[in-house]
């Protein structure tokens, strides 16, 4: 079903796309030597470059082109292997040059294509527009001195890329499924840490709403959108925002538009008569960028095994759900934590170990999957001991539960405390007899045909066993024994 | 001992090196010599003490055998060039008490090679103009005369003015400029004194307040071919920290000299002989084209088709990158900052840039920001940069026929201070020689070839391929020695008198 708002004139559907910008990760800023590492006391990664001095000239950092090129091979997208860095003017206190450096006809990376997963296990493609390269701003705070604003260039020159996708997003599920499948991506690549709270990731959301089968509406970008809730409730808000406005006989302006979390409302960002002309024009100070298809080849050749590669692996390989597949990618570590544990194992029993019982357990204890203590090698070892029938899937939960708190080896638990499953007939024969012995009276209530005694017969099978009976054995000749 | 300020560089080195005088006193003779010429305004900012601990310390490395290319030699520094320690202004208000904690690459240069600075000579404000009266520290006035108005304080031409007046009155042994549109050439032409501009990418921009990024080129201006070539030599090279710098080398260019041009093809491009040029103007050129034909190079006739565009071309693209390169001197981290209480940030830009830029620079953030307009940026910023590519071209073609070409480098002779004032665009015609090799990039220099009715020096201009400074300082030499130009301006020989 797709979605769609409720309106007083009928159904109406959003149009979304989305601009990320995602810090890249490099040691020093797009153009100038200075730390980009977050955190710094303030103007302290500050170049004269940074704080724009006179005559001061941008130089190219040659890792951040391999980064933005590695993020669009991840993104299936093509490299352009000319692109060219213009300035994009405006005045503003934490923009010490008066104009950003930034890509604008011709961006280093085209057109591209990634995959979301939806909750209800449905796929969808979502079209990548563009990804260039550009500075970030400085800070600035004004909350500081009755007077004064603070400045703070720490971030001033800072890399960024821009991802601009396709307006093929529909709903705020697939928005936020889009952006965490970018976070995913660049995250495997190690291009970006996708850290929102830092704001190393940060996404401008452009809605409109419309009539389904309509034109696309007239859209508004809405800047400062900081987390995944975020986007969903500022496009949950802005589609009735325009919705209403439509249908109280209005139109939408194009404009761009500020998200406030504490007020849970968009509102215009700058009146019309600020609206900014930007005067782009190709950077004078810097060359256009020339990169050679070589130098692409050896990037995509040191490119890791992507999310969605990953997931198709899981199902056709694994035979896993999409789901549990789609669950598993979500963090590289679980990736990692799976292939080691499910080695030479079944695949689909230790995806539900993992995923029902490890990362609930952790969750419990406030851990993250690297500092488990439980191991990916011994959680495979645990399913070992059920493949193999030496314990039972319950007697699992309580070696599961025991190596949670100690840390132990599930065989070494298994040893310890007894907890062999008995799978040798003759030793529960034995026990079903002295069962059938010691009760009688039930024995015969059951022959008299009260069924439902079956069960009792097997509990109390399995409390002589200590609970190491095979299961499925005692059903058996607890049935053959009583029956014949 | 004769006025040391009269010697060239390549004199005052042998000098040095003969021990017939020391650094010292060759800093104090132009320090003096400074204080008489103070009426020029050529410095926005004189450095005595520091030039003459510079000549200390030179006379101390060539005492032990370690001097550089340009050891003890007294030089002046455009005020353009940011010096470490040193106010740097570009003869801008919004600059004023700016003193940066970093030295330009090809000042550094020099200072590498032994250079003393004497101090920073004026220009046009932030480099735009051709007669330096648009300084805010005021008019520099051409030590020369002219002998039917005495009376009159000419322009030293602009917007290395401050340079070339300090070269012409002996102030300085030599100075840095730089070259937008002909703002190395056009002043030395007024000021009987010698200029190049290299081939774009040739010097540094690093450390040089920026004008128009795609046509500023830094060069040096000095009496004599052999001088310029030698400040060249040490101003010249691949600077990693300007990412159009060539990575090219640098070739001994005083080597070069001494060859003759015999069999070098001399182009004169038609379209240069322009309608209404004086008459002195091109009697100037034909004796320029005489004097190497005598040296036995071949004249030919080119045509540059398109050099009639050149100066709109050049007026769309020189303000457009400056209106964006300005934009930096907002009152926030140096120079001028005009707030009043309660004033907002936008307040404090708008009264910082009405108070802190003069007239022309405003004039030209105008245009340029005008230009680069939604709606206008196709119309003109895009046509613009397609001429700039047929310009380039019409040289590409021009040689496959010559090795050099030959034109005029001003269309007149100085002016006086507030003429060509009323119309900016009178006054944007200064250019039209030279804009068009700052458009395409090529290395051109400006020597002097002879003396106008008015007694005013008149310079001729040599234009050259992508990196062949040497051809044009070879046959930049011919023509010196051929012109033989001797004349002193009038506050030299009026000392002497």
């Amino acid at each position: 079903m797709a979605y769609t708002i409720q309106g007083e004139t009928g159904a109406w559907e959003l149009v979304i796309g989305m601009e990320v910008h995602a810090q890249i990760i490099a040691n020093s800023k797009l153009f100038s030597g200075s730390s980009a590492k977050f955190g710094a006391e303030q103007n302290h990664n500050v170049s004269l470059v940074d704080a724009a001095m006179p005559g001061m000239l941008p130089v190219l950092n040659e890792h951040c082109v391999e980064q933005a090129v590695r993020t669009g091979l991840g993104l299936n997208a093509k490299i352009n292997n000319y692109s060219v860095f213009e300035r994009k003017n405006y005045f503003y206190a934490d923009l010490p040059q008066g104009y950003q450096i930034s890509q604008f006809a011709h961006p280093i990376v085209g057109e591209g294509i990634i995959e979301i997963d939806l909750d209800d296990g449905e796929v969808k493609k979502i079209g990548i527009t563009r990804l260039h390269m550009e500075q970030d701003a400085g800070k600035s705070m004004h909350d500081q001195h009755p007077t004064k604003s603070f400045v703070d260039l720490n971030r001033s020159g800072c890399a960024l890329m821009e991802i601009v996708s396709e307006p093929d997003i529909r709903s705020p599920e697939e928005a936020t499924a889009y952006l965490s499948k970018l976070r995913m991506i660049v995250r495997y690549l190690g291009t970006c840490d996708g850290n929102m709270e830092e704001g190393s990731m940060r996404a401008d959301v452009n809605i409109s709403v419309r009539k389904p089968g309509d034109e696309y509406g007239t859209r508004c970008e809405i800047k400062n959108v900081n987390s995944l809730r975020a986007v969903h409730q500022c496009i949950e808000y802005e589609a009735r925002r325009q919705i209403e406005l439509i249908e109280d006989g209005g139109t939408v302006d194009q404009e761009t538009r500020l998200w406030d979390p504490n007020k849970m409302e968009t509102r215009p960002l700058r009146s019309k008569e600020e609206a900014h002309d930007y005067r782009y024009f190709p950077d004078p100070d810097l060359l256009p960028l020339e990169v050679a298809n070589d130098w692409i080849e050896d990037i995509r050749k040191t490119l890791p095994e992507l999310p969605d590669d990953i997931k198709h692996r899981f199902v056709d390989e694994y035979g896993l759900s999409h789901y549990d597949a789609s669950v598993l990618i979500a963090e590289k570590d679980r990736v990692e934590y799976f292939e080691t544990a499910a080695k030479d194992r079944d695949a689909k029993l230790t995806a539900n170990w993992l995923l029902n019982e490890l990362l609930g357990a952790l969750n419990k204890a406030g851990l993250t999957l690297t500092e488990s203590p439980v191991k990916a090698q011994q959680l495979g070892e645990l399913v070992s001991l059920i493949e193999d029938k030496t314990i039972s899937g319950k007697i699992a939960k309580d070696v599961f539960a025991d190596m949670m708190e100690t840390g132990k080896n599930p065989a070494d638990i298994v040893e310890e405390k007894g907890l062999k499953q008995v799978t040798d007939t003759g030793a529960i024969e034995a026990l079903i007899d002295e069962v059938i012995a010691e009760n009688p009276d039930n024995v015969a209530a059951y022959k008299g045909g009260k069924d439902k005694l079956f069960g009792f017969f097997v509990g109390q099978v399995m409390k002589k066993s200590q609970g190491k009976a095979n299961p499925a054995a005692v059903n058996e000749i607890l049935k053959e024994k009583l029956n014949g | 001992m004769t006025d040391l300020t009269h010697l060239t560089i390549t004199e005052a080195l042998n000098g040095l090196e003969n021990k017939d005088f020391t650094s010292v006193e060759l800093t104090q003779a132009h320090i003096d010599a400074m204080a008489d010429a103070k009426h020029l305004n050529a410095y926005v900012t004189e450095t005595p003490e520091r030039a003459l601990e510079q000549a200390q310390q030179s006379d101390k490395r060539r005492s032990e055998g370690k001097a550089g290319i340009l050891d003890g030699i007294p030089l002046a520094i455009k005020d353009l060039f940011c010096t470490d320690g040193v106010q740097t202004t570009a003869s801008s208000h919004i600059l004023e008490g700016f003193v940066p904690t970093y030295e330009s690459t090809v000042s550094g240069n020099l200072l590498r090679d032994g250079a003393v600075m004497l101090g920073k000579t004026s220009l046009d404000e932030f480099a735009m103009g051709s007669s330096n009266t648009t300084s805010y520290f005021g008019d520099v006035i051409n030590p020369w005369k002219n002998k039917n108005r005495p009376d009159a304080n000419l322009v030293p031409g602009g917007s290395s003015g401050g340079s070339a007046s300090a070269v012409a009155a002996r102030i300085a042994m030599g100075a840095t400029g730089t070259d937008t549109g002909g703002s190395i050439r056009q002043p030395a032409s007024f000021c009987g004194i010698t200029g190049i501009k290299p081939t774009y990418g040739r010097c540094s921009r690093w450390g040089v307040v920026a004008f128009a990024s795609s046509l500023d080129q830094a060069g040096p201006m000095a009496r004599t071919i052999e001088d310029c070539a030698l400040m060249l030599k040490s101003m010249a090279g691949h600077d990693p920290k300007d990412s159009t710098s060539a990575p090219k080398d640098v070739p001994d260019f005083t080597a070069g000299l001494t060859d003759d041009i015999k069999g070098l093809r001399i182009g004169i491009p038609k379209e240069y002989r322009m309608e209404g040029m004086s008459e002195e103007i091109d009697k100037l050129w034909e004796q320029g084209i005489a004097w190497l034909k005598d040296a036995g190079a071949e004249i030919v006739d080119i045509s540059l088709p398109h050099t009639k565009y050149a100066l709109p071309a050049y007026y769309i693209i020189a303000p457009a990158e400056a209106s964006s390169n300005l934009a930096r001197y907002d009152g926030v981290r140096y120079g001028l900052r005009v707030c009043d209480d309660g004033d907002n940030l936008i307040d404090m830009y708008e009264k910082t840039r009405a108070e802190g830029f003069g007239d022309e620079v405003k004039r030209r953030i105008m245009i340029g920001t005008y230009v680069l307009s939604a709606g206008y940026y196709d119309a003109y910023y895009v046509k613009a940069q397609k001429i700039r590519r047929l310009i380039a071209q019409d040289f590409t073609n021009a040689y496959e026929q010559c090795d050099v070409i030959l034109t005029p480098t001003a269309p007149s002779e100085a002016f006086a201070i507030g003429e060509n004032e009323e119309d900016p665009l009178t006054m944007y015609l200064n250019d039209v020689y030279t804009v068009s090799i700052n458009l395409a990039g090529l290395p051109g220099l400006s020597i002097p070839a002879g003396l106008s009715k008015n007694g005013l020096p008149l310079g001729l201009q040599l234009v050259g391929k992508s990196w062949d400074e040497a051809t044009i300082l070879k046959v930049g030499q011919h023509i010196e020695k051929a012109a033989n130009f001797t004349a002193l301006p009038a506050i030299r020989t009026q000392k002497a008198a």
